[in-house]
């Protein structure tokens, strides 16, 4: 089981009354509600008639490699080699991290840029790298907006969503003096001139450049990156190595997958063609190359994926990290991925995150739903996000996690809800006793026992009969 | 004592329940070597003429300008042009591409015009490109002796000389073209526009770490 330093997900609750209670969050979650979802997505998807056969295709690749990984890592492994790479094989986090500290003291790294990666999060690199006094440097803008302020990305592909313009001069204005930027800039395309600025420095005198994977090729032993800024063709092209940070789940088979893929991904993320930079890397400089990176290393990481292939939660190694189901969720929509605690969030955080820190730790997670299905309905993969989540619930439920009176109170409705004749009774007597509480206006103002469903509107009282009386009255029909 | 990647592969096959001789191996080995096309869209199955006006118009929606020359000769008169009505620097990088060598950059005097890798402070690249895929916009260029990585990334201004006959179809014809070129390049570039971000407030800026033009001039070959 991964460390789980750092992370406050057994605080949901405490975590999403902060979440609503900051009007920055507020303002981020709105502007990307109108920026990144729902609408831009389908305006990427329109332009492609085949895009729902493209999703099956995409969730057939997956299913396909998932189920033949064995062979597939094997077989990527020995393309990585053939291509003067090298593979290491690390189990925990804390393996991976070792690994990568190898390869940085070798090379006498100072600095390592890196590009926007997920697993290094989940590994909490930059914290170590730091105290081991090798200077970890985020090269994505909105990674590195996040660095300058000590926090997590609150959302896998708008890692700095939650941060407002102003919020971001104040970071660059305080953060940039050192390097001699006095002004303070307010206008983001001076903004981003300055960081601009500042990272091509540290670019180039970079000793090692460590970059995430989208997808790995089993057949060529490539790795690729899909990015709109271009800080990770630098962070790869410019040290003298370049270490690739992924999870076994990456592999695809062909450059024929990754194509389908390809027209999954970022449409269903940003709502775009195509992103603005797609590369595929393998091995090393070759002999006559003018540039690029010596070294080409693969730190190939399980962390527990390798048991998530034995069950149901095989289906959540499908994912493909393109934030839709984050866009589309209407929890996230109100408390923003930092509420989640963890690194992964939204819905494809509430399935993974209980697998890589634990149920204990995580299990409000799978409760942050309404079960409205729109994750499910745009995940590139067809993930059953709901499904999963439901089931991570009863998991929970078995394992005694929730508050005992939630689990008394479930039980007392399991108990009713099993036997017909009890529920037929209650729900009948409910029903009168609702009608009379919500008097002439047939609405009731506080509902006692779940404040928390009226304290922020009217609950309709019920009216006529039950649905048990109706059917049995008009015989059935 | 097992090794990690003894024990990682280990617990795949203990997970996937994998019995030796089910046949996995095989299906697996066959999907690599059938490199399969699965659905293609229909979008670029088109006719070579439409896949080049397919590919600049795609190619304009994200910002990649364009000019059309009638000849290799044409091209160092519309880059100058290009350069100057741009305010841009007359030094260019420019890949050390037997293709670029063979231009008459002599023939615009005011163009100062050097052959290699990029340089921390070059303002302007040139480049050639390997193809052009009409369904997306993009540009693809392979790293090589003739094609440094850099050129593509390090100046705000990369400029790219592309033959009409280099425009192809899809993503799969780009994969069918590579793998005839010959071994996997270090690096394949797809370049779709120059560089952006969303990262501040939501709102998309072009010119982030990477280009902030990318220009193209198609020769009508």
């Amino acid at each position: 089981m991964a460390s789980v330093s750092g992370s406050t997900a057994h605080a949901f609750r405490a975590n999403t009354r902060a979440a609503i209670a900051s009007p920055e969050l507020q303002a981020g979650l709105a502007r990307l509600q109108q920026g990144l979802t729902a609408e831009r997505r389908m305006r990427g998807v329109v332009k492609l008639p085949e895009f729902e056969r493209l999703r099956d295709a995409a969730r057939d690749i997956k299913n396909h490699t998932l189920a033949h990984l064995d062979h597939y890592l094997a077989a990527y492994e020995r393309a990585v080699v053939a291509g003067g790479g090298h593979v290491h094989w690390c189990e925990t986090a804390a393996d991976a991290r070792q690994t990568i500290l190898a390869i940085c003291r070798r090379l006498g790294a100072a600095t390592v840029t890196k590009g926007k990666t997920m697993i290094a999060e989940e590994i909490d690199l930059n914290e170590f790298l730091a105290a081991e006094g090798i200077e970890p440097i985020e090269t994505d803008l909105g990674e590195y907006i996040v660095q300058l302020a000590g926090e997590r990305p609150s959302h896998i592909i708008a890692p700095a969503v939650h941060k407002s313009k102003d919020q971001v001069s104040d970071l660059f204005f305080h953060h940039h003096q050192k390097y001699g930027k006095t002004r303070r800039l307010t206008e983001p395309p001076e903004m981003i001139d300055e960081v601009r600025g500042i990272l091509r420095d540290r670019f180039l005198d970079a000793d090692v450049g460590i970059t995430g994977a989208n997808f790995l090729v089993a057949e060529t032993g490539s790795s690729l990156i899909v990015t709109n800024e271009g800080n990770g063709d630098l962070t790869q092209t410019l040290p003298k190595a370049h270490i690739v940070l992924a999870t076994l789940e990456k592999l695809v088979p062909t450059l024929e997958d990754v194509a389908t893929l390809l027209r999954v991904l970022a449409r269903s993320g940003t709502g775009q063609e195509f992103s603005a930079y797609t590369t595929v890397s393998t091995g090393p400089r070759r002999e006559g190359d003018a540039d690029g990176p010596g070294e080409y290393h693969v730190v190939l990481l399980d962390n527990g994926r390798s048991r998530m292939l034995a069950g149901e939660f095989r289906e959540m190694l499908r994912c493909i990290r393109c934030g839709a189901c984050m866009n589309q969720c209407p929890v996230f929509a109100h408390v923003g991925g930092h509420a989640y605690g963890w690194v992964y969030v939204g819905p494809m955080g509430a399935v993974l995150t209980p697998h890589l820190i634990g149920l204990e730790e995580a299990h409000h997670l799978p409760s942050a739903s309404t079960f409205c299905g729109a994750c499910e309905s745009v995940c590139p993969v067809k993930i059953p996000l709901p499904a999963l989540m439901r089931h991570l619930r009863e998991a929970a439920f078995e394992a005694r996690l929730p508050p005992a009176a939630e689990r008394s109170a479930l039980g007392l409705w399991r108990f009713a809800a099993t036997r017909p004749g009890l529920w037929r009774l209650l729900g009948a007597a409910g029903a009168r006793l609702l009608a009379r509480m919500g008097g002439a206006q047939a609405r009731l103002r506080r509902l006692p026992l779940a404040g928390g469903w009226t304290s922020g509107r009217d609950l309709p009282a019920p009216e006529g009969e039950t649905f048990h009386t109706l059917w049995r009255q008009r015989g059935r029909r | 004592m097992t090794s990690a990647r003894e024990r990682i592969l280990g617990q795949v096959r203990e997970s996937l329940g994998r019995r030796e001789g089910d046949g996995s191996a095989e299906r697996a080995a066959a999907r690599i070597a059938a490199r399969a096309p699965n659905l293609v869209p229909a979008r670029a199955q088109v006719p070579a003429a439409e896949q080049v006006e397919l590919f600049l118009r795609l190619a304009a929606e994200v910002q990649v300008s364009h000019e059309r020359v009638a000849s290799p000769a044409d091209v160092p008169v519309a880059l100058a042009r290009y350069l100057a009505s741009h305010n841009l620097p007359t030094r260019v990088r420019r890949a050390p591409d037997p293709a670029l060598d063979a231009l008459p950059w002599a023939s615009q005097p005011l163009l100062e015009v050097q052959a290699g890798k990029a340089e921390p402070d070059d303002a302007v690249s040139v480049t050639g490109a390997f193809a052009a895929i009409a369904e997306t916009g993009t540009l693809m260029l392979l790293s090589g002796r003739d094609s440094p990585t850099t050129l593509n990334f390090l100046p705000e201004t990369h400029v790219v000389v592309l033959r009409r006959s280099q425009v192809i179809g899809t993503l799969e014809d780009a994969w069918t073209k590579l793998r005839a070129h010959g071994e996997m390049p270090r690096t394949v570039n797809f370049i779709t526009g120059p560089s952006r971000t969303g990262d501040i407030a939501q709102t998309l800026y072009v010119g982030a770490h990477g280009p902030r033009s990318l220009h193209v001039i198609l020769i009508e070959d």
